[in-house]
């Protein structure tokens, strides 16, 4: 037998058909080098506005005028994050968002789950209008109901603080809320109902129960609804900027997120003054971008795998 | 059958104990209520109010001028800006949501079969959501963050315009200008639907394989028909997502009308405005709601058809039985009277 011959034996076109394409039990190798090509493609189209984001803010003004550099700057700049964080008031702002954020968050876990533990475990008259309302108040687009609320906190005087976004929420009817009482609905109908009969059978009352029995089971919802809103609300700019900072009376209240919109602005007013080492150049924004973000993209770094599985967990998309 | 009725009466009827939960439950879900018809059903009801005056602030007081249609016609009529960005909006939204909704089942369905590094690209997909609101976008737009510049979009719409009407060849420009912000916006989308890929039940694939399918008859018979809920789920959420949007000109269109300073414009003009395009988000969610609904499978239709073809029956035999019965009366009276004759005149047959 020549070598040739073995050659041909051993690669037969069926071998490298199921080589390449698999079969029923195994997949092919072809299939394979496609799914991870395509996944790493796209990976990298979805990653390109962070990288490209990342590198320019690390750019001096030669690297900007450059051309022959594109992806790493010549040397680590940080004078742009130093400006941009001057600018934009990192630090209070911070902080200030953290509130923004966290408290209307803590009443959206606390009310929602109330809401949706009462619309899955009991029965009531009207209980199918009110669903219907809870889901028609999630697809009515927020700017109709817009212009009558902000008279509203304008003659309450609630306009321009933290109210305005805690208020709402208080009621079930903060950012998103109606998703939020859908994920806890959903969750507390898996909740075998046999669990809760037993307490009441041993003497708990119906708010007892719900908190000795239904709070507790609830963990991964609670943390679901507790990340999602939190980074909702962070996100939300024009909401923040009508009720909470009040768009005529401009209070104290804004975030970084507020800031980044009128980055250019408050830039300018700084650099005219002389405080800034920088001139307004596309690497300042994107660090001020950078510095909007960072917050969250730690946070999601540590709690990546609660993100990624809450979803599955809570089981939003229904039995 | 008075009892029967007792009987009947007494099960609707509550019990006190379903009473009592009927409270309980009520009460768990108060201040949901108070908040819908505080923050909603009222400004929505104020809203409506609003848009047929024209509403003036004065150091006086605000002044309420009933103008009837006027903000309509002055919307459509002098605001030239306003019926452009709204057939834009149409546009563009119809077509990236199919865009986005397939995108992410795609995703999804790579992300669900046997690959390594599942939950590095798991964080990769679902970094957006993290990091998207309207200033971050603005910014990354602004600075040509959002396009790779080895896609050449000018030839394309070039391209499209040549046989395309113009709003729709530019919108379709843009969303090719826009292609990585689009897909940004499917990273919840991508879980919903890998969950619900995950919870199909293998056994239906097994015996799909065993039948012999191939995998593309087991995605369109078996993958698809069970997904086709959160395939509806996915697109309502990417028109509300697309819909408030900071990116969405629309939006920051209202709210500026809302503070503008001048005559014609204030709370009342930009009241009729938010109101059309809450019309057009909802006829939007309706078409996609029409398109995507739960149309009955085959099995069902079969199933009607079959009990349709019953009751028939049933109707058919019933009647058989009716007319033998006053057929058997007839002839039950015509042998009282002795009328009736049979053949040997006995009486009897």
């Amino acid at each position: 037998m020549t070598a040739a011959e073995i050659i041909k034996k051993t690669f037969t076109k069926e071998k490298l058909h199921r080589f390449v394409f698999g079969s029923k039990e195994k997949e092919g190798a072809g299939k394979q080098l496609v799914v991870y090509g395509l996944l790493i493609c796209i990976g990298f189209v979805y990653l390109y506005p962070i990288l490209y984001m990342f590198s320019y803010s690390f750019m001096n003004r030669d690297d900007l005028l450059d051309s022959s550099v594109k992806w790493i700057p010549s040397t680590l700049y940080l004078q742009n994050y130093i400006d941009a964080a001057k600018s934009m008031d990192f630090w209070s702002s911070l902080l200030k968002g953290i509130v923004i954020a966290g408290l209307p968050t803590l009443c959206n876990v606390v009310i929602c789950m109330l809401v949706g533990y009462g619309f899955a475990r009991f029965e009531f008259k009207g209980k199918k209008i009110l669903m219907a309302l809870l889901i028609f108040s999630y697809i009515l687009p927020s700017q109709v109901t817009m212009i009558p609320t902000y008279v509203l906190y304008n003659d309450t005087g609630i306009l321009g603080t933290i109210w305005a976004f805690v208020l709402p929420a208080l009621f079930g009817n903060g950012l998103n809320a109606p998703i939020f009482i859908l994920i806890f609905y959903q969750f507390f109908r898996q909740v075998p109902k046999v669990l809760i009969e037993a307490a009441q059978i041993d003497g708990a009352g119906y708010f007892r129960s719900f908190v000795r029995i239904a709070v507790p089971s609830a963990g991964p919802a609670i943390l679901t609804v507790f990340l999602f809103s939190f980074v909702w609300y962070w996100n939300e700019s024009y909401l923040t900027e009508l009720y909470v900072q009040g768009l005529t009376t401009k209070s104290i209240w804004n975030n970084l997120v507020v800031q980044l919109k009128n980055f250019d602005m408050s830039f300018n007013t700084l650099a005219s003054v002389g405080d800034t080492a920088t001139s307004l150049n596309e690497s300042v924004r994107m660090a001020a971008t950078a510095l909007s973000i960072l917050p969250l993209l730690i946070m999601y770094f540590f709690l990546q795998k609660h993100f990624v599985e809450s979803i599955d967990r809570t089981g939003i998309t229904g039995e | 059958m008075s009892r029967e009725k007792r009987v009947k009466h007494a099960k609707v009827r509550l019990g006190k104990l379903e009473k009592r939960e009927a409270r309980a439950g009520f009460l768990f879900v108060l201040p949901w209520i108070i908040g819908v018809i505080l923050f909603m059903l009222y400004p929505l009801c104020q809203s409506f109010y609003y848009m047929w005056f024209n509403i003036r602030i004065t150091p006086l007081g605000t002044k309420f001028i009933y103008v009837g249609t006027g903000n309509f016609t002055q919307i459509w009529l002098e605001n030239p800006e306003f019926p452009q960005q709204i057939v834009t909006y149409l546009w563009q939204t119809i077509v990236e949501v199919p865009i986005i909704v397939v995108f992410a089942l795609m995703i999804a369905m790579m992300l669900n079969g046997k690959i390594r590094c599942k939950g590095f690209f798991r964080l990769i997909f679902f970094l957006p959501v993290i990091i998207v609101s309207g200033p971050v976008m603005n910014m990354l737009v602004g600075e040509g963050a959002a396009t790779i510049p080895a896609m050449n979009v000018q030839s394309i719409v070039a391209a499209l315009d040549s046989f395309l009407p113009g709003s729709l060849a530019s919108s379709i420009g843009e969303i090719f200008s826009n292609m990585i912000m689009i897909l940004w916006y499917s990273g919840v989308q991508i879980l919903i639907f890998l969950s619900a890929l995950q919870k199909i039940d293998s056994a239906l694939y097994e015996a799909a394989k065993i039948d012999g399918g191939s995998q593309w008859e087991c995605f369109w018979k078996i993958t698809l028909p069970t997904i086709k809920p959160m395939i509806m789920l996915n697109a309502v959420y990417s028109v509300i997502f697309l819909s408030s949007n900071e990116q969405n000109s629309l939006i920051n269109m209202i709210e500026s009308a809302m503070f503008s300073g001048t005559k014609e414009k204030g709370y009342g003009y930009a009241s009729a405005m938010a109101w059309m395009y809450s019309v057009i988000v909802a006829l939007i969610v309706l078409l996609f709601f029409l398109l995507l609904g739960s149309k009955k499978d085959i099995y069902d239709r079969q199933v009607k058809r079959h009990k349709r073809e019953m009751k028939k029956e049933a109707r058919t035999a019933k009647r058989i039985e009716r007319r033998g019965t006053r057929n058997a009366k007839k002839i039950e009276r015509a042998r009282k009277k002795r009328s009736y004759r049979t053949y040997d005149g006995s009486g009897d047959y």
